[in-house]
């Protein structure tokens, strides 16, 4: 194995760090969706002064990178003391970037539910959380699906900046491989083939799950892109 | 335990963090304006009635839409210079910011181009303009104005995501950061202050986008039919 070429074992190595990347993601997805869903409602909130502090936290985690937040959550937790591994890090920093821009498509998608909605439920009689439970929310669901597939891509690409903090997923694995057999080209190739694999049957996902809502005309809203 | 902040000696260094903004302006700017054009002309060649084209124009969208733009940064850097073909930090980066920034804001502008009713051209044609007229006065113009908000947060993005561009080495306020915080061991205060500063960019450089917006478009204030 000294021959110095790209072998069998580099290639599982990678495949670890794929497996990483999609759990990262994962996690991600489910603790910034739960925060993100917080997020929304406080961003509707009745009292004003949570709505503009949801406002405010939201302009500041969009408009800082990720990856600034990544390290000031890693550096964060141990001057606090705390020697933890950097998935610990990745994964904080991952939730609240995730939960600010899952806030903000849910939000517009519960916003989206027609007004009179709110109303007539409210004729029913029925308390603000029924009118959302019962209400709102089953047909802000089927709004927000399309675009919540969609970004599930981004957070898939976005995992990527947690190999710059040591954590050992896909780009890091790659960058290791990199190290001892000094291919960069074929094995970012191979590392950006892999993100491919994971992150275009979701695209494809999402594009058909908008076709089946038939937007009509605001097909055109291109979704939160981030890169 | 008790953590003091120390900024002072942070701050102390306030002309790097000047010079990094300067930087990250100055790969966010031609970027954005490079990717722009370049994204509108895919968008023309995706909807383009030759096939190959149209074919290539949208593979290439989806690549790069579905890769994690810290992945083509390292295969631009990397890549290009195993292959032998050495290029600085700084061209790279460009380079691949404007592949990214082109993927997405075709994307975007494709959508402004959809929604434009056939209609329109229809008339435009009767009335005897040329097809490049009716693309830049029907088609291009129109288009451009109702996608205006969304390629503003896109370009924001772009302007955040160049931090990634530290990994090779490019100077800009992330890079910086790394830098100080070397210096004066306070990672903490050094990358809130980054935080801090790309707040102040992206609020800047999104006030700017809108006086330009209301600069350039004035049709619909002239027709009296604001948004």
């Amino acid at each position: 194995m000294i021959d110095g070429g790209l072998n069998a074992y580099h290639l599982q190595y990678l495949l670890w760090g794929a497996l990483w990347t999609i759990g990262l993601s994962l996690i991600a997805f489910i603790g910034g969706g739960l925060a993100g869903g917080v997020i929304a409602l406080c961003r509707i909130s009745p009292i004003k002064a949570v709505r503009w502090a949801t406002i405010a936290w939201i302009q500041l985690i969009q408009g800082t990178p990720l990856l600034v937040v990544l390290f000031l959550c890693y550096f964060g937790l141990s001057i606090m003391g705390l020697e933890l591994p950097g998935i610990v890090a990745a994964s904080i920093a991952m939730v609240v970037y995730v939960s600010a821009y899952l806030g903000e498509i849910w939000r517009g998608c519960i916003e989206s539910v027609p007004r009179t909605q709110w109303e007539a439920a409210e004729c029913l009689a029925l308390s603000r959380t029924q009118r959302m439970r019962l209400v709102v929310l089953p047909q802000a669901v089927r709004i927000g699906t399309p675009p919540t597939v969609g970004f599930m891509v981004q957070i898939v690409k976005n995992t990527s900046l947690a190999s710059i903090i040591g954590f050992i997923e896909l780009v890091r694995a790659g960058q290791l491989i990199n190290n001892s057999i000094f291919q960069p080209f074929l094995v970012y190739l191979l590392i950006a083939i892999l993100y491919f694999a994971i992150c275009f049957p979701l695209s494809l996902w999402s594009r058909k799950l908008e076709q089946r809502l038939q937007f009509g005309s605001r097909a055109a809203t291109p979704s939160a892109n981030a890169t | 335990m008790r953590y003091e902040f120390d900024f002072a000696t942070v701050l102390a260094s306030w002309p790097q963090f000047l010079e990094g903004a300067w930087m990250t302006i100055l790969l966010s700017f031609p970027a954005t304006v490079i990717g722009f054009v370049g994204g509108t002309l895919l968008a023309i060649g995706r909807r383009s009635s030759t096939r190959w084209l149209s074919n290539a124009c949208g593979a290439y969208v989806e690549v790069i839409r579905n890769t994690p733009l810290l992945v083509q940064v390292f295969l631009v850097f990397f890549g290009l210079a195993s292959m032998g073909w050495k290029v600085a930090a700084f061209t790279a980066a460009l380079l691949s910011l404007v592949i990214n920034v082109a993927a997405y804001s075709s994307e975007i502008m494709r959508a402004g181009m959809d929604s434009i009713h056939k209609g329109q051209i229809e008339a435009a044609e009767c009335l005897g303009l040329t097809r490049r007229q009716v693309y830049w006065h029907v088609v291009l113009r129109p288009a451009m104005e109702k996608v205006y908000p969304a390629l503003t947060s896109q370009f924001v993005l772009l302007m955040l995501a160049s931090s990634i561009t530290s990994q090779i080495s490019v100077e800009e306020l992330t890079a910086v950061a790394a830098r100080v915080q070397s210096e004066t061991f306070r990672p903490f205060e050094a990358y809130i202050v980054v935080a801090v500063a790309y707040l102040a960019l992206s609020l800047l450089m999104r006030a700017g986008l809108w006086l330009f917006g209301q600069m350039v478009f004035t049709r619909q204030r002239k027709l009296g039919s604001t948004k």
